[in-house]
């Protein structure tokens, strides 16, 4: 390897600027998962309800999300976010409103390819035995949705986790950032990047390592 | 609103409008030469990985998915663009445009290759030994049998990963590529009218990516074979 001198990296220097980022990067993901699920469920359940006056609104929004790159998405917040609260907010907190927005969008998606793929017959089943139309999503669809879905959610975690090394734009400090700025400091940007690449490959690695196990494992089920 | 501000100079002679159409001619660029990067080098890899009796094809071209798909783009362009050329000293002579082409074309790669050994798999294994039957040396079998079939069968996922791909040519702006994302950071801070730069480089990527869209699908009409429906599939990511 020519040129390029690991030595620099210790646990002084990861404590100190990177795993702060890390922290931010997996809470980033972990509320941009769950916030996304939520909306996107809402979404779909929008999407799917026949009512034009809710179809409309939602396909729009989807849409029009996944037609824009992420990154214009995350500048449009924190441009705007200021504006609508009145205040300044941080690009941590910026980022984490566009993700919880913008997966929304893609959890949606999955959502309703997940209520669609369940028989008409298990809603009827549902409205045969009395159920509201709230029981019937909670009780009877939802949950079969879920578990057909849960690889597919998982895989779009990976790539959300991926995503948010994307922040860059706006400057939030994140695991990318953790690395270039211990790069800067030390003056390796180079190989802060290296090592950046690899922590980010053997994370998103053995997370789909362990996505497709468990695909094995709901299929055999299934 | 003030949509004035396009006509205004940049300071180096050109309006901002100018400045916006060469950015997207970059973006158009980026993302034309990172498509065909991308579908010649996806191509070749999804087809590896359904090779028979050559395991260690398969595992290269699996190792190379694997690799290429579970780094994030960005810091993809910052090895093309910062470490590559640091250990190659003899690649600081390549021009930033093509690091980031390269970029690009490999994160999609793997991408496409994935889509492309679904759809061989997805054919019967018939169609294989129909190949093999008729005295077809695997390469012909896959020229004139398989990927002749395949291709159609992932044409709605190909155009999906196609309008990622435009719309991943936005990271570019990282390693100061001129393009869109690029052209609306710096003049919002010049400006300081981010919603009207803002609102036409998001109308423009739209446009694109809606163009990549009746592009695809008007490819996909005229190669269609009657009486060889296929089912249309969603795409995920991003």
């Amino acid at each position: 390897m020519g040129g390029l001198d690991l030595s620099f990296f210790n646990w002084d220097v990861l404590s100190k600027f990177v795993l702060k980022g890390f922290y931010f990067s997996i809470q980033l993901t972990a509320v941009a998962t769950i916030g996304g699920i939520i909306f996107g469920t809402l979404l779909a359940l929008m999407r799917l309800s026949g009512k034009k006056i809710l179809m409309y609104p939602a396909t729009f929004y989807v849409n029009g999300m996944r037609s824009i790159p992420l990154v214009m998405v995350i500048l449009w917040f924190f441009l705007l976010m200021p504006t609508i609260i009145g205040r300044p907010i941080g690009a941590e907190l910026s980022a984490v409103i566009t993700f919880v927005a913008f997966e929304a969008a893609y959890f949606s998606e999955i959502m309703r390819a997940g209520i669609q793929s369940i028989p008409r017959g298990q809603v009827h089943a549902g409205q045969a035995v009395g159920m509201t139309y709230a029981q019937n999503m909670k009780l009877v669809i939802l949950p079969q949705a879920f578990r057909n879905m849960l690889p597919v959610l998982l895989t779009q975690t990976i790539i959300l986790f991926q995503d948010t090394s994307l922040v860059y734009a706006i400057g939030a400090y994140d695991l990318l950032k953790g690395f270039s700025t211990a790069g800067k400091i030390y003056g390796r940007p180079e190989e802060a990047y290296l090592l950046a690449a690899v922590i980010y490959f053997i994370l998103c690695f053995s997370l789909s390592y362990v996505v497709k196990k468990l695909q094995l494992k709901i299929a055999i089920i299934r | 609103m003030d949509w004035q501000v396009f006509l205004n100079d940049d300071g180096s002679g050109r309006t901002y409008l100018q400045w916006m159409m060469d950015a997207w001619g970059w973006t158009l660029a980026v993302a034309g030469c990172s498509w065909v990067v991308a579908m010649v080098v996806g191509s070749l890899m999804g087809v590896l990985r359904t090779l028979p009796n050559s395991p260690w094809l398969v595992r290269l071209a699996n190792a190379w998915v694997e690799l290429f798909r579970n780094i994030p783009l960005l810091v993809q362009i910052f090895l093309w663009y910062f470490v590559l050329p640091k250990i190659f000293p003899a690649m600081q002579q390549v021009p930033g445009f093509t690091l980031v082409v390269f970029a690009l074309g490999f994160f999609t790669s793997s991408r496409i290759a994935e889509q492309v050994r679904a759809g061989i798999q997805a054919l019967p294994k018939g169609q294989r030994y129909a190949g093999m039957a008729v005295g077809f040396t695997t390469m012909q079998t896959y020229r004139y049998v398989i990927l002749p079939m395949a291709f159609r069968i992932i044409f709605p996922p190909l155009t999906s990963e196609s309008m990622n791909l435009l719309k991943n040519s936005s990271v570019a702006f990282a390693v100061s590529i001129a393009e869109l994302t690029m052209f609306a950071m710096q003049a919002q801070e010049e400006t300081s009218r981010g919603v009207e730069v803002y609102l036409a480089v998001t109308a423009l990527y739209a446009v694109s990516a809606f163009a990549v869209n009746r592009i695809m699908a008007f490819v996909e009409k005229k190669m269609q074979i009657p009486g060889f429906i296929v089912a249309t599939g969603t795409g995920g990511g991003h």
